[in-house]
């Protein structure tokens, strides 16, 4: 890059919007407040629900789009369910685990038959585990952060991903969830350094193309199978 | 910037019209697309009102936009990534190629990017000994074919399945030439292994731009596949090939834009994927890219911005203006000749091209409005293809056949009795010759009408002769 590239663009761009500089100091710190106060545009009203309403449409919306749903009650049945979910499809019980806290509250060595690995997933890797630390009941949707303990890769390499979202975390809409992002960057303890996360991963629903004759597939190049466990009282770790 | 055969806009369109195969493939697409559309913005009741606020913030940051680009770049450095400014396609081949060289790259997955297609990058990459591989299946479909994308969101609509099994076979020659492949979710497993293996090899990725945030200097891309995030997270040095406009001050307003974007594209509520990506991986990450570019390209928008032109500047690129498209549903994405198609290339390609270049696309309109009705931004597409087809008059651009046609007809319109006179002949003569049958399948003048279908007869007198004699409507019906 060369500076007078920046410049001439930038010329330009004031020529045709007729200035022949910056904006003015009054109107560029109206529109610095504008970035600083991310006022809301229309959220849509089908989120006006209460805590278990939002749960259920989360869920509604989620099938709708093939992920398919379960509800345990506590942290304590996930591993079970898990191992159910990967014996129902025929899956092998080795998966690849997010090093995540939420998945830690699980009591995974009660399932012996589970051949469990923490951390990044490799080519061979089928099933993957992750939490999700929000998810949105407009549309069905997760939201993934990525982070030391949250690899992205997770997210997209396996065939399988199975997502452990505690019931209190569904959040009626994206701008919950950047607001939820934005509460990470300014905690100094995050360690975050006021920058949101590298990736934010919202997933709605398995990878799925429409490209051969708009026929609609599973599992493009990303996960066929999305699989999300409700863990009605999930959050004792917070 | 890549070829362009616009001028041929005619020839193209005339061959495109006798290929059965894509008339087979746009047939099975389009209902799809229109379908879709219809039944997300119906389930959603504040659809319209966010169309409105989509435009409106669109048109906000487009009116501020040298504002908004600063500030985004500053927030980009400062989460360690790096931003380039292309002011032409040939700048940004250069700096594409120069971040390529510095990490000694050998291969680059590619996301969908129709900024990428409109500089060329692939052709560029390989003359320089790289090797360019398109993970979406559509582009990597049409990659293997020597195509370019015939529709901004679905590159391969305009082949069947057929075709692509035709292509794999013709390409993965590794393969069992015995195998089964005649179904499209064969298809997709095979390509699926097949790429699987190459995300692995490239040391960079490249990926468009849906949006690109200001407030945060995140770039936002909407994928279907999940091609696009394996493309970025996977290689060590991420870039993203972005135009000036896709700019959005705050993370809010790129959530608006999102409500519109899928469901006028696809119908979808919202994609499998939305990935908001700043700057490289952090410390501590276990993955993610170590290094993060942004290529911001201009080449002719700026220009546009000011003009009349200026509304263009607010397209998302979700494709609906195209899959509504009678012309397009007739000729197809590749008729037009260069990157962008259907309404939104015949406003945009004049834009960047010139006119004299794609002065022909703007004509390529029957003006039905359907484009502008389902545009999720609402940009008045018709209005601006009739801007250019009045630039391509006046610069004297337009055809002698259609000049010598347009001076005739003034001539007999500024002389309503001689006009009157004139199609009351004509209107008489044709509905004589034509009393039998009640339409022509030849008529000399009007061939390129009665090629593809008739021409109704008229019944023998003309509008105003009839209106002129007391003749109306009867009341509850149509005549």
């Amino acid at each position: 890059m060369s500076a007078s590239d920046r410049n001439t663009v930038l010329s330009s761009v004031r020529r045709s919007l007729g200035r022949s500089g910056p904006v003015d100091a009054e109107a560029a710190a109206k529109l610095r407040a504008r970035i600083k106060g991310h006022a809301r545009n229309i959220v849509p009203a089908r989120t006006d629900l209460d805590d278990a309403g939002l749960v259920d449409l989360f869920q509604t919306m989620a099938e709708k789009v093939f992920a398919t749903v379960e509800r345990v009650s506590d942290m304590s049945e996930v591993p079970g369910a898990v191992g159910d979910y990967l014996r129902r499809e025929n899956l092998p019980a080795q998966v690849v685990m997010a090093p995540d806290e939420t998945l830690d509250a699980a009591p995974w060595s009660d399932n012996a038959l589970m051949e469990i690995r923490r951390g990044t997933p490799v080519e061979a890797d089928q099933v993957s585990v992750t939490s999700a630390p929000v998810a949105v009941a407009e549309t069905g949707t997760l939201a993934m952060f990525s982070g030391p303990a949250h690899p992205s890769t997770l997210n997209f390499i396996p065939e399988t991903h199975v997502v452990v979202l505690p019931a209190s975390r569904v959040v009626k809409s994206y701008e919950d969830v950047f607001d939820a992002v934005r509460a990470q960057m300014g905690d100094a303890a995050s360690g975050r350094n006021g920058l949101p996360p590298r990736t934010v991963n919202f997933i709605t629903g398995p990878s799925r193309s429409g490209d051969i004759e708009q026929t609609l597939l599973l599992g493009a190049h990303g996960p066929r199978r999305l699989h999300i466990v409700i863990v009605e009282d999930g959050d004792q770790t917070g | 910037m890549s070829v362009s055969t616009t001028r041929n806009f005619k020839a193209n369109a005339a061959e495109q019209l006798a290929n059965e195969t894509l008339r087979g493939a746009l047939t099975k697409s389009k209902g799809h697309f229109t379908g879709g559309r219809a039944t997300a913005a119906a389930n959603l009741p504040e659809f319209e009102a966010l169309r409105d606020q989509a435009r409106d913030i669109k048109n906000h940051t487009i009116e501020h936009l040298d504002f908004y680009l600063e500030a985004y770049e500053e927030k980009v450095t400062e989460a360690g990534g790096q931003v380039h400014w292309a002011r032409t396609a040939e700048d940004a081949r250069n700096i594409v190629l120069e971040i390529c060289r510095s990490v000694d790259a050998k291969a680059v997955n590619k996301g969908k990017s129709m900024i990428s297609e409109e500089c060329a990058i692939n052709d560029m990459l390989e003359a320089n000994g790289i090797r360019a591989v398109e993970t979406d299946l559509g582009e990597y479909i049409i990659q293997l074919r020597g195509e370019t994308p015939s529709h901004i969101i679905a590159p391969a609509v305009h082949l069947t399945k057929g075709q692509v099994e035709e292509s794999f076979r013709k390409n993965h020659t590794h393969l069992d030439p015995n195998r089964v492949l005649e179904e499209p979710p064969t298809l997709l497993n095979e390509a699926r292994t097949i790429l699987r293996e190459k995300y692995f090899q490239a040391e960079v990725g490249i990926t468009g731009a849906n949006l690109l945030v200001a407030e945060t200097g995140s770039s936002i891309i909407v994928t279907n596949e999940g091609n696009g995030d394996l493309s970025q997270l996977i290689p060590k040095v991420h870039i993203v090939l972005a135009s000036l406009e896709k700019i959005v001050p705050t993370l809010e307003d790129a959530s608006t834009i999102l409500r519109v974007l899928a469901r006028s594209a696809t119908g979808q509520e919202f994609s499998s994927y939305t990935t908001v990506s700043t700057g490289p991986k952090r410390e501590g990450d276990p993955d993610g890219p170590e290094q993060y570019h942004v290529i911001l390209l201009d080449n002719g928008r700026s220009e546009m911005l000011g003009t009349e032109f200026q509304d263009m500047l607010r397209c998302i690129r979700c494709g609906a203006c195209m899959n509504h498209c009678p012309v397009y549903q007739s000729v197809g994405g590749h008729a037009y000749g260069w990157v962008y198609p259907g309404p939104m290339g015949s406003v945009l390609s004049p834009g960047l091209l010139g006119v004299d270049e794609a002065g022909h696309l703007p004509n390529a309109s029957s003006f039905c409005g359907r484009c502008e009705e389902v545009c999720p931004v609402r940009i008045p597409l018709p209005k601006l293809m009739r801007h250019w087809r009045e630039q391509e008059f006046e610069k004297h651009l337009s055809p002698g056949a259609a000049r010598v046609g347009l001076g005739l007809w003034a001539f007999f319109a500024k002389r309503p009795k001689l006009y009157q006179l004139a199609t009351g002949i004509e209107m008489r003569v044709l509905g004589w010759l034509g009393r039998k049958r009640g339409r022509f399948s030849s008529l000399p003048l009007a061939g390129g009408w009665t090629k593809y279908r008739e021409l109704p007869a008229p019944e023998g007198r003309t509008f105003q002769s009839r209106w002129k004699s007391g003749e109306r409507p009867q009341a509850g019906g149509t005549r």
